[in-house]
């Protein structure tokens, strides 16, 4: 493994993937949470980890953030071990918690003062906290601040130390749109300033907006780890076709077409899943038949669709 | 290491002022440590029955003797009531989590809400001393080096209590309801309702086992111009090693 000299600056390991998570795996009473997920983060990149409620997503996390050991394989941040060499790794790593609040009477200017004072070379918290939205709460205390300011002071907090990665654990549940799509804008910038950005989510449209690669967890284990638009492609019916036909078509016919996912009938339409060779196959087939096929549309799966497809193949 | 203490005293001298800081904003925690105690004496003091010298007490004033109680309320209340209800709720609201992402560790964060509290039952000792002698004329403590001895001796168990109801209280509503349960036999061991002084024989003797009738015991010799009893220093030091120990034991960070 490759331990940083103290006298070396970590940064100048720009070879080595910032995060590296090989095979961990955390049981409770018997019940592995997580069960040898294997990734590693390039620095720069912004990965998303995806999965339904309970699938290890945040354990895998404070293992990364070396709030829980592993029971068994390795974890690394910027070539140091989290839980080890957790002074180290807490300098370079900020993060942003999910369920976690502050002293309901602490100030903002208060918090960032405090949470500044906690790193050898932190950032100004003025530039901060305009970025980020809050100069008009400074004063204002913990408690009564909104949703979305609280997690505007908690992106705050975990960038005040200036690290290298950031951790974001469903930042965005219980905003409103506006705020999540304001809050996203936040993510890419943070990423644009060079900072790598590990995030978890269970929400599709924000893995796919903002996602370079997704690691999509299921059972406390990686069920597919690619780019979003690899992910769809992976998913069987990454191609949907619906339409409406003028005249009945053979059930045995549409069962027969090449590569298909899955029909549905609905209120006389009908909606195939399957791929391109799918759609070329399908418009031959009404040609052949004569049957004209009113209102049809051919759509790209969206992650939504790719992530379920995923999730109950592993089930 | 040197390097590493002295990067960690900065932020450990940060934690501790904010928790000062937060600590003056609590209306509840300033009026029942503060404050009560003073107000406690105030009200009994001005009984006329509780300024007549009592033979029995060796020509000592019922005042003479709550100055002392009203000093342990103070110590109570903020062990057993207040800290707790702060540490639980750093715990349960993720607080103390927050903090083990950073470099600086959560412990810092009890530490400086022990301080704050130990901070809060010196300036309300001094309240209540300086009011005993100027409203009720009583004598400020005459073995002053004794008196503080046994009043360092008393917070530490204080808190060593309080870190205990802390410890095996998994929310702030629990830690409410241990608190309130071990608040009040606490207070009769300080000798809120009858001075330990004033205790029947076989009463007294067993209430001196208890960190805070120990306490009120060695607080009412210095006060009177004796050196504490070593036994009542032995029995509050044994207290606070044995409760910081099961403190240290039960604690969970989640």
């Amino acid at each position: 493994m490759c331990r940083t000299g103290s006298g070396r600056d970590p940064r100048a390991m720009t070879t080595h993937p910032v995060i590296e998570v090989s095979g961990p795996r955390k049981s409770y009473g018997g019940r592995a949470v997580v069960d040898g997920v294997t990734f590693a983060v390039e620095e720069g990149e912004i990965f998303g980890i995806l999965g339904p409620n309970g699938a290890g997503k945040t354990t895998t996390v404070e293992c990364v953030e070396g709030l829980r050991t592993p029971d068994e394989g390795r974890v690394r941040v910027a070539g140091l071990d989290p839980v080890a060499d957790h002074e180290q790794v807490s300098r370079v790593l900020g993060a942003q918690l999910q369920q976690s609040e502050l002293q309901a009477k602490i100030t903002v200017r208060e918090a960032l003062e405090l949470y500044a004072s906690f790193y050898p070379h932190p950032a100004d918290w003025r530039p901060l906290a305009e970025h980020l939205d809050i100069t008009g709460q400074l004063t204002a205390r913990f408690g009564k601040l909104s949703g979305g300011q609280k997690q505007r002071l908690f992106i705050a907090l975990a960038l005040i130390g200036n690290p290298r990665v950031v951790v974001l654990d469903e930042l965005t549940t219980g905003l409103d749109p506006r705020a999540r799509r304001d809050t996203w804008r936040l993510i890419e910038d943070v990423r644009g300033n060079g900072v790598t950005v590990l995030l978890v989510t269970h929400f599709m449209e924000e893995a796919q907006r903002l996602c370079d690669r997704i690691a999509v967890i299921d059972k406390g284990r990686i069920a597919a780890l690619d780019t979003p638009a690899g992910l769809i492609r992976r998913a069987s019916g990454s191609t949907v076709i619906s339409f409406t036909p003028s005249a009945p078509l053979d059930e045995d016919e549409l069962q027969a077409l090449p590569a298909l996912a899955s029909v549905a009938h609905k209120d006389g339409r009908i909606t195939l899943a399957g791929t391109d060779e799918t759609v070329n196959a399908v418009i031959s087939l009404l040609a052949r038949q004569h049957i004209t096929a009113h209102q049809l549309r051919v759509t790209d799966a969206t992650l939504d669709d790719a992530f379920l497809d995923l999730t109950e193949a592993s089930a | 290491m040197s390097t590493s203490t002295l990067s960690t005293a900065r932020p450990r001298a940060a934690v501790l002022r904010t928790e000062v800081r937060l600590f003056r904003r609590e209306p509840g925690g300033i009026f029942w440590i503060l404050m009560f105690p003073t107000l406690l004496l105030v009200i009994l003091g001005s009984i006329p029955a509780f300024r007549e010298s009592d033979k029995s007490l060796g020509g000592l004033r019922l005042v003479d003797l709550y100055v002392p109680v009203v000093v342990l309320v103070a110590m109570i209340t903020a062990g057993v009531q207040s800290m707790p209800q702060a540490l639980t709720g750093y715990r349960e609201r993720g607080i103390l989590r927050r903090m083990s992402t950073t470099p600086v560790r959560p412990s810092s964060l009890l530490s400086a809400q022990m301080l704050v509290h130990g901070l809060a039952v010196l300036v309300s000792t001094l309240l209540a001393l300086a009011v005993g002698r100027l409203v009720f004329d009583v004598r400020l403590p005459e073995q002053l080096a004794g008196y503080v001895l046994a009043l360092v001796l008393a917070v530490l168990a204080a808190i060593a209590l309080g870190s205990v109801v802390s410890a095996v209280s998994r929310t702030t509503k629990i830690a409410g309801a241990i608190g309130s349960a071990v608040y009040f036999p606490m207070m009769f061991c300080a000798g809120v309702w009858l001075p330990v002084q004033s205790m029947p024989h076989t009463l007294a003797r067993v209430v001196e086992l208890t960190p805070f009738g120990a306490a009120a015991r060695a607080l009412g010799q210095a006060a009177s111009g004796d050196w504490p009893g070593w036994g009542h220093l032995g029995v509050l030091a044994a207290w606070t090693v044995l409760l910081s120990a099961l403190a240290a034991r039960w604690f969970r960070w989640e």
